[in-house]
């Protein structure tokens, strides 16, 4: 039988959404039992919503002075402790689990698939290539443990309504004392996490400058949606480098995704192609964002992006 | 700081429209223009302006891969790295056994730093990096957007899904670069020149005592899942109407 162990990703009081499309990946292996494992200081809040998760048979508590932040220096050894007696490691394709998880599969010197975005049993897995250009389907030794990365926008979320039990743990591993956390700094705001919002607004260079970018949060906060852009607007200065949407920045599945003044490079539509619908906005008709675009509109995204806020 | 190993795939270009093959069995890769991958171009270039600010580091350009794989290198050379070493091999290497053959090379090069990129554009795998600390017992820091080095530490900027981050750690260390670290120069002609006369050594999995592993088989490879051509709204208030329609306002 398999035994999956999901790294649960949080900040310390909420569940990432991340982790539910974990467990979405890992229910696709049949009869797996599913343990999401925490690493924190007090993780007793984070706990009770990883237990509420359907599918969910156990969640390890692993509670620690050293984990008050996510360094994978310090987890991966403590998830190596843990993960004797599971067939399959599994952490989100974040930032967070794609800095952690080959760490660990080197500690156990297994293999890692990255990005899984279809599961067809066990041991067999599809993924992107190339920048999403290609598709391949992998088939892992059986007889190692395996780990990987889950690719969050191939998923839906898990549901509510498991019950699973909650464990503490402990385990005897020294930690390293050559890497130290010193800070973070986020242009965050009030508005939705742009890599798991249902709704996203995305902006690009043709919005002209950082000021003119106001009116697409504007319109987003009408929505409830996150605000991205294309790495154009991002390398023009107009919007935040979090912000950016697309191979070399976030990989996204939203329900809706409204491309404004986006012409569409290869290398954002990479970051897009998951969305439900896509809407583009653009005042150049042969635009490459038309041919991947549900619906479109071709004109000035200064008059429309207004009339749109005013009408919805 | 002395020493810094930079490590180099040879990938197809980032120009190239990857075409999957008819039958199913891969990518079309036959004259197909390859390169240096270019998130390992950033970090060869970070490594050049180490040393280009005055320390007194020798960088070693490393990859592994078929005999071709000495153009990538020769192109590390001529951008500055002093010189390289290729692992030749034709066996398909997973990143488990990169990891393992770039910590041979680094036990016995006993360099103050690694750089490489964050990840390939062919396998996009994003895990060499990372393996490679954990088998060297050393600390890593990914997608860095700044390295600052000093009294044997260094600060690297990370850029993580909710912003950035900045941690510190000892040398000697792994660095994996993200895009935004820095522009790599180009190559001028009287480079490629002198690239030629530099050392380029070739070793072998074998003679670092490597095993390529086979713990992963690609079984079959397709093109991706098209989107269904989309529809044309002549106006603001038509597009209000078919996205209530499709529920999603």
């Amino acid at each position: 039988m398999s035994k999956v162990l999901i790294i649960g990703e949080h900040d310390g009081k909420t569940l990432n959404p991340a982790t539910l499309k974990c467990v979405t990946c890992a229910s696709g292996i049949s009869g797996a039992e599913i343990t999401i494992l925490l690493l924190g200081v007090d993780t007793a809040a984070v706990a009770a919503q990883a237990a509420a998760v359907a599918g969910v048979h156990k969640v390890l508590r692993l509670d620690r002075a050293e984990n008050a932040h996510p360094l994978a220096a310090m987890f991966a050894p403590q998830i190596v402790a843990v993960a004797a007696g599971y067939s399959h490691v599994f952490g989100p394709s974040t930032s967070f689990g794609k800095d952690l998880t080959p760490r660990v599969a080197a500690l156990l010197g297994v293999p890692q698939v990255s990005d899984l975005m279809a599961v067809e049993s066990a041991h067999r897995f599809r993924r992107p290539i190339y920048a999403g250009n290609a598709i391949i389907t992998v088939e892992a030794d059986p007889s190692r443990t395996l780990v990987a990365t889950v690719r969050v926008a191939s998923f839906e979320a898990a549901a509510q309504g498991g019950a699973a039990t909650i464990e503490t743990t402990a385990v005897d591993v020294a930690l390293p004392a050559h890497t130290r956390y010193l800070g973070a700094k986020s242009g965050s705001t009030d508005r939705p996490d742009l890599q798991t919002a249902n709704k996203v607004v995305s902006g690009g260079r043709a919005l002209g400058s950082a000021e003119n970018f106001k009116i697409l949060f504007s319109l987003a906060d009408k929505l409830g949606a996150a605000v991205g852009a294309s790495r154009a607007a991002v390398d023009a200065g107009y919007a935040a480098n979090e912000m950016q949407v697309g191979q070399t920045g976030k990989i996204i599945s939203p329900e809706i995704y409204i491309a404004i003044g986006i012409s569409g490079a290869i290398q954002h539509l990479t970051g897009i192609k998951d969305a439900r619908t896509i809407v583009a906005i653009n005042k150049d008709g042969e635009a490459p964002i038309f041919e991947v675009a549900d619906i479109g509109l071709v004109g000035d995204l200064f008059q429309i992006v207004p009339e749109l806020e005013r009408l919805i | 700081m002395q020493k810094i190993l930079v490590c180099i795939k040879r990938v197809v270009d980032y120009n190239v429209r990857v075409r999957v093959k008819p039958d199913g069995s891969g990518v079309m890769l036959d004259g197909v223009k390859m390169s240096v991958n270019p998130f390992d171009e950033i970090a060869l270039e970070e490594a050049l302006r180490i040393k280009e600010r005055g320390a007194n580091v020798e960088v070693v350009a490393v990859s592994i891969g078929v005999a071709d794989t000495q153009q990538q290198l020769r192109t590390a050379l001529a951008m500055g790295a002093d010189r390289a070493v290729l692992v030749q091999t034709d066996a398909p290497i997973e990143p488990l056994t990169a990891a393992q053959t770039f910590l041979a090379l680094a036990k016995k090069e006993k360099p103050d730093l690694i750089l490489l990129g964050k990840q390939a554009i062919d396998d996009d795998a994003n895990q060499t990096g990372q393996m490679l600390a954990a088998l060297w017992e050393r600390p890593q820091a990914t997608y860095a957007s700044k390295v600052e080095i000093a009294d044997g530490k260094l600060t690297v900027t990370r850029e993580v899904d909710a912003g950035l981050e900045t941690i510190e750690v000892d040398l000697p260390a792994v660095v994996t670069v993200d895009l935004r670290l820095n522009e790599p120069r180009y190559v001028k002609l009287p480079d490629i020149m002198k690239a030629k006369k530099k050392p380029l050594d070739v070793s072998s999995l074998d003679a670092l005592g490597i095993v390529a592993s086979t713990y992963l088989k690609t079984v079959k490879t397709e093109p991706p899942a098209q989107r269904q051509k989309g529809i044309m709204v002549k106006d603001v208030s038509e597009l209000v109407d078919v996205l209530k329609k499709k529920g999603l306002l």
